[in-house]
């Protein structure tokens, strides 16, 4: 069953309007050292039915939150999606389209993209969103790369406090350019300023800062890029899409480049991806940022249309000298956060932040108060935080909160020794009253 | 696609209080904001975002739709991209809350169900690669070849080798020497022959102890077998170096051959092209790596692996080049490829293979009557024609043929790649397509030949909009919607 | 300026010396022919002033809607005076790219042309050749 549309008669007629007798002779370039013998082992293929029972069958060993109880933070969030969401981002024309190479074949995928940059836009405070890149993480690197270019500087500064898998990744992606690579403390659970000053220096090409940081704690993000304009390095800014319906907007502390992780906006969990990284930057540095960007210019008709523009930066054009190598954007994905945004709209937003801090900060309360955990962190937090537990055995609590169908972490021990008695706990609009209190319950018995 | 609304934007459509989301009141005990985060973090205004009814929302949207070309209701002939039919049991699949509820951080007992159907998609893409060792994590084919690359670098710094060259023909696509620049390597550009392929003599210039990487497309992007691929990869290994095989066009070869035969040390998949996962107007794909057994301590973290009886995720590799991006991979995006192939098995794998190239060589002969087909008489999965002719003798250009091809119910080929050949519009039908839709749309490109130039500069015609004006884009960008 | 008159290099700049102030100052620009070939000019990238430029190495970029080249220093030397106006209006590129749309004036670090520059009618023969 390989969605083959064509009958034997065809295939017949095909072959012979181009003088063949078999489709074997169109492979006949292939050396015979270089063919599957026989046939590939793969497993028995399966009709719908029976692959619709199986799909159901693994899903059913899996634990999610729709019978569970998700208090996971830590880059990805159990937020509300409106159905609405889903309804239009399933549609086929968006769904199995492509790339908008052909502008006039393409005007719905480029006017949402266009949509997208300027909600991003407005959302951020900053002049330029990019139409997408791949996840929060691999932005915030080419955020980094993007300081190198544009500083010419080879030394960055990262936060502490900046998710240790978007470290892995700066890292990863680092690693063969000539690139210095400065991480501050973290154990205060935000940026401490005088270390901050006395790693800046005229070589540095960026600070690269989270807010709220990975322990849901917010940085002094006017000190810090202070800080980092004075040495004339870059600020990048790693942001919550959510928590800018209360927090100020990166523009207004003056990041240079804001990126984040876009799946709070309409996005499913789905176990890590695929996700949305939004891209974002002052106007100076447009021809610099990596990725598509959409533009509005007018037809021949002199009607108002969209068209991929500025791509020179590309790698299609200009090759090994591009901004990047990314080809795609994750168009999908930011056309769900493009529906997301209009359809909960700036007052809507201020309310999901509203609901999400406030639920924070009740189970916080509670379960140091009433369930015996310390706070190891005494900055202001958004919608997460860190929990000490002076028993220690962080795994044991864990284990026995999912054993009652709460989840609840990441455990900090992983990537930060000093922590590993303290784990994270995320609350978004979707926990009610009675999920937290289940929760604090449940801790208190311990 | 005759819609005639003026289509305004969301932001035309702002009517304040009219949002389509209302959240409930809170339910906890709420303290003042201004108690809970001090003032100097917070913003005074609301974000300027629209307010939209769901009924305008829904319209607006609906009307965008209509305005996309897509595979559902057009034939889409972008060469290399290999728009085939997306099922639509993936769909229904990959949104089952089984999956799309799960949080990446939830512990690996309460995921035994994806990690085996992860496990299971990196055995079988393993197969399809004749390669030992697969990685999921690849957000796209070229962040797969960014991977590859990094691993390349890692295995000859393990090695303590400085190799500085990465070898990219001139036919390759444009993320190819991207890649290597990010990977920290320099890329020497190598021609191909007079018949648009490789050749050994040619690469045989360039290899030397500084060449690290050979990075080859096969078929390439002409839709040309490079036949000498077992030489070339013999060649490169006698200089010490690697061979990474873009695989982007896997579907002419997929189930017929494995690229680990060709003696290729690492390559990427698209699943988004071989494997029939939606382009979703340009992403999200996904870009998984293969690699022989010597690069395997070198993958990204974590592995999916199985051992005693269940499926964890392995960590602890300490050669690995670490992370290329956040979590586990685009796992919807890999959940529709495991989708794919169980639905089509090993048979039917290669079945997609011979009719991809079937209806590629038929359209060749319909097409290659009408406009040169430069480079073979015969191709594989795509083929590229040129206007060059035409253009100089009627001035009708491959985008004047592209443009026109709208107005006629037809996605238009991929113009101007590769650079090779002049005027050139590169053509892959997919195996889903049948027989009608071939001969219909070479049809149009005759008929197309027989109108006026004048007719076809200022195609299309019946498309929602007209060429844009590029230029003005450019100069003066429009990035964002102001009032 | 008459290009008969101009000394050329092999990718595509012109190039004029006058002395001033006992130095040589180079005035360079790109040649119709290039100009031309490009079409549709969208972005013009050249180097500061009083930066150091070296014959034959990249010292700018030009971009058209669908390709990027790089602009090529003729000569030795450094950046004294670039047109701004040429930047702000592309036009005047393609309209009068041997006079107005002038790029930068690099004073001569040796009072010599490097060697390999053509002269208006070595580039025109090399323009045939090129057959674009």
């Amino acid at each position: 069953m390989a969605y083959i549309n064509a009958s034997e008669e065809h295939i017949r007629e095909m072959l012979a309007a181009i003088g063949l007798s078999s489709i074997e002779e169109l492979f006949a370039e292939i050396p015979a050292e270089c063919r599957v013998s026989g046939q590939l082992a793969l497993p028995e293929p399966l009709g719908e039915l029976e692959l619709d029972q199986h799909l159901r069958a693994l899903g059913a060993q899996n634990r999610c939150a729709a019978n569970a109880i998700y208090f996971l933070g830590g880059g990805c969030y159990d937020h509300f999606i409106p159905a609405v969401v889903d309804a239009l981002a399933s549609r086929p024309e968006f769904v199995t389209a492509y790339t908008p190479y052909q502008p006039e074949a393409s005007q719905g995928t480029l006017q949402a993209m266009f949509e997208y940059q300027t909600l991003i836009s407005r959302l951020t405070g900053m002049d330029v969103s990019n139409a997408s890149m791949y996840d929060g993480a691999s932005a915030a690197a080419e955020a980094i790369l993007m300081s190198v270019e544009i500083t010419n500087r080879r030394h960055v500064v990262l936060a502490g406090t900046l998710h240790p898998e978007y470290r892995e990744v700066m890292s990863t992606y680092l690693r063969n350019l000539d690139v210095d690579i400065v991480i501050l403390d973290y154990r205060r659970g935000v940026c401490q300023l005088a270390e901050v000053a006395s790693k800046l220096s005229d070589k540095t090409a960026c600070l690269v800062v989270q807010h709220p940081n990975f322990f849901g704690c917010l940085e002094p993000v006017h000190e810090l890029s202070k800080y980092a304009h004075q040495v004339g390095a870059l600020f990048v800014v790693v942001f919550y899409p959510i928590s800018l319906g209360l927090l100020q907007p990166p523009a207004a502390y003056g990041a240079d480049i804001a990126v984040a992780e876009g799946q709070c906006l309409g996005i499913p969990m789905g176990f890590g991806g695929p996700f949305l990284g939004i891209m974002t930057c002052r106007e100076q540095f447009v021809r610099r940022i990596p990725g598509r960007l959409v533009g509005q210019t007018v037809d021949r008709r002199g009607q108002r249309c969209w068209v991929l523009t500025l791509q020179t930066r590309e790698q299609h054009i200009r090759r090994e000298r591009a901004t990047s190598n990314i080809c795609t954007n994750q168009g999908l994905m930011a056309l769900r956060a493009t529906i997301y945004l209009a359809a909960v709209g700036g007052v809507g937003l201020r309310q999901v932040a509203m609901l999400c801090v406030h639920k924070a900060h009740y189970a916080k309360g509670r379960l140091t108060e009433e369930a015996g955990f310390q706070s190891p962190f005494s900055a202001p937090f958004f919608h997460e935080f860190v929990l000490r537990d002076p028993s220690g055995n962080v795994d044991h609590l864990l284990r026995s909160l999912a054993a009652e169908n709460v989840f609840v972490g990441p455990p900090l021990g992983r990537w930060y020794p000093e922590l590993s008695d303290c784990f994270l706990v995320a609350l978004t609009e979707k926990r009610t009253q009675h999920e937290i209190d289940t929760l604090v319950k449940i801790c208190s018995k311990r | 696609m005759h819609e005639r609304y003026g289509s305004k934007t969301i932001f035309e459509l702002h009517k304040p209080g009219c949002q389509s989301v209302r959240w409930p009141a809170c339910d906890v005990p709420c303290n003042e904001i201004a108690e809970l985060i001090p003032e100097e973090y917070l913003r005074h205004e609301v974000p300027s975002l629209p307010e939209v009814a769901e009924p305008d929302l829904v319209r607006h949207l609906s009307i965008l739709a209509a305005r996309n070309m897509c595979v559902d209701s057009h034939f889409y002939p972008l060469g290399s991209c290999t728009m085939k039919y997306n099922p639509k049991r993936h769909e229904r699949w990959a949104q089952l809350v089984e999956f799309t509820h799960l949080h990446p951080y939830q512990p690996e007992e309460s995921i035994q169900g994806l990690l085996a159907l992860l496990y299971s998609l990196q055995q079988m893409l393993s197969e399809i690669a004749g390669l030992d060792a697969v990685s999921l994590h690849p957000a796209a084919g070229a962040q797969g070849e960014l991977t590859a690359l990094l691993m390349a670098a890692a295995y000859f710094r393990s090695r303590g080798e400085a190799r500085r060259h990465v070898l990219v023909p001139d036919v390759a696509h444009g993320t190819n020497p991207a890649s290597a620049k990010m990977a920290g390597f320099e890329v020497v550009q190598i021609r191909s022959s007079p018949a648009g392929i490789a050749d050994p003599e040619i690469l045989a210039e360039h290899l030397g102890p500084s060449t690290a990487v050979l990075m080859i497309t096969n078929p390439n992007t002409l839709g040309l077998f490079e036949k000498e691929i077992v030489r070339l990869c013999q060649m490169v290994h006698q200089a010490g170096g690697l061979v990474y095989l873009d695989g982007a066009n896997m579907n002419a070869i997929c189930g017929i051959a494995q690229p680990g035969k060709f003696g290729i040390d690492m390559m990427h998949f698209n699943t988004h092209k071989t494997f029939s996962t939606p382009h979703g107007s340009g992403g999200p794909g996904a870009g998984p790596v293969a690699v022989t057994a010597k690069l395997a301590p070198f993958l990204p973290v974590p592995v999916v692996v199985y051992e005693d009886g269940r499926y964890r995720l392995d960590y602890d590799r300490p050669l690995s080049i670490g992370r290329v991006r956040s979590f586990l991979g685009n796992v919807g995006v890999l959940i529709r490829a495991y989708c794919y192939l169980r639905t089509v098995g090993a048979a039917g794998l290669k079945q997609v293979a011979e009719l991809a190239v079937l209806n590629a060589n038929y359209l060749l002969h319909k097409v290659g009557k009408l406009l040169p087909v430069p480079y073979g008489q015969r191709c594989m999965h795509e083929f590229v024609a040129s206007a060059a002719k035409v253009k100089a003798e009627r001035s009708i250009s491959a985008m004047d043929i592209a443009k026109r091809l709208l107005d006629y119910g037809f996605h238009a080929p991929t113009v101007y790649f590769p650079l090779v050949v002049r005027e050139a519009l590169m053509i892959e039908p997919t195996e889903t397509e049948n027989k009608e839709t071939l001969d219909a749309f070479s049809a149009a490109i005759e008929a197309i030949l027989r109108e006026p130039a004048e007719l076809l500069h200022e195609a299309p015609h019946h498309m929602p909009v007209s060429r844009p004006d590029e230029v003005r884009a450019a100069r003066e960008p429009i990035l964002v919607w102001r009032e | 300026m008459n290009p008969e008159e101009l000394k050329f290099t092999p990718t595509h700049e012109w190039v004029h010396v006058n002395e001033a102030d006992g130095g040589w100052v180079a005035t360079v620009g790109l040649t119709q022919h290039a100009v031309a070939a490009l079409t549709d000019l969208v972005f013009l990238e050249l180097p500061k002033v009083g930066q150091q430029v070296q014959a034959a190495k990249p010292m700018g970029v030009v971009e058209s809607i669908k390709a990027v080249s790089d602009i090529y220093s003729p000569v030795d030397g450094e950046v004294v005076e670039v047109n701004q106006a040429v930047v702000d209006q592309l036009n005047l590129l393609s309209q009068d790219p041997y006079g107005e749309g002038w790029l930068v004036k690099i004073k001569l670090s040796e009072n010599k042309l490097p060697d390999g520059l053509l002269d208006y009618e070595g580039y025109q023969k090399q323009c045939a050749a090129e057959s674009y």
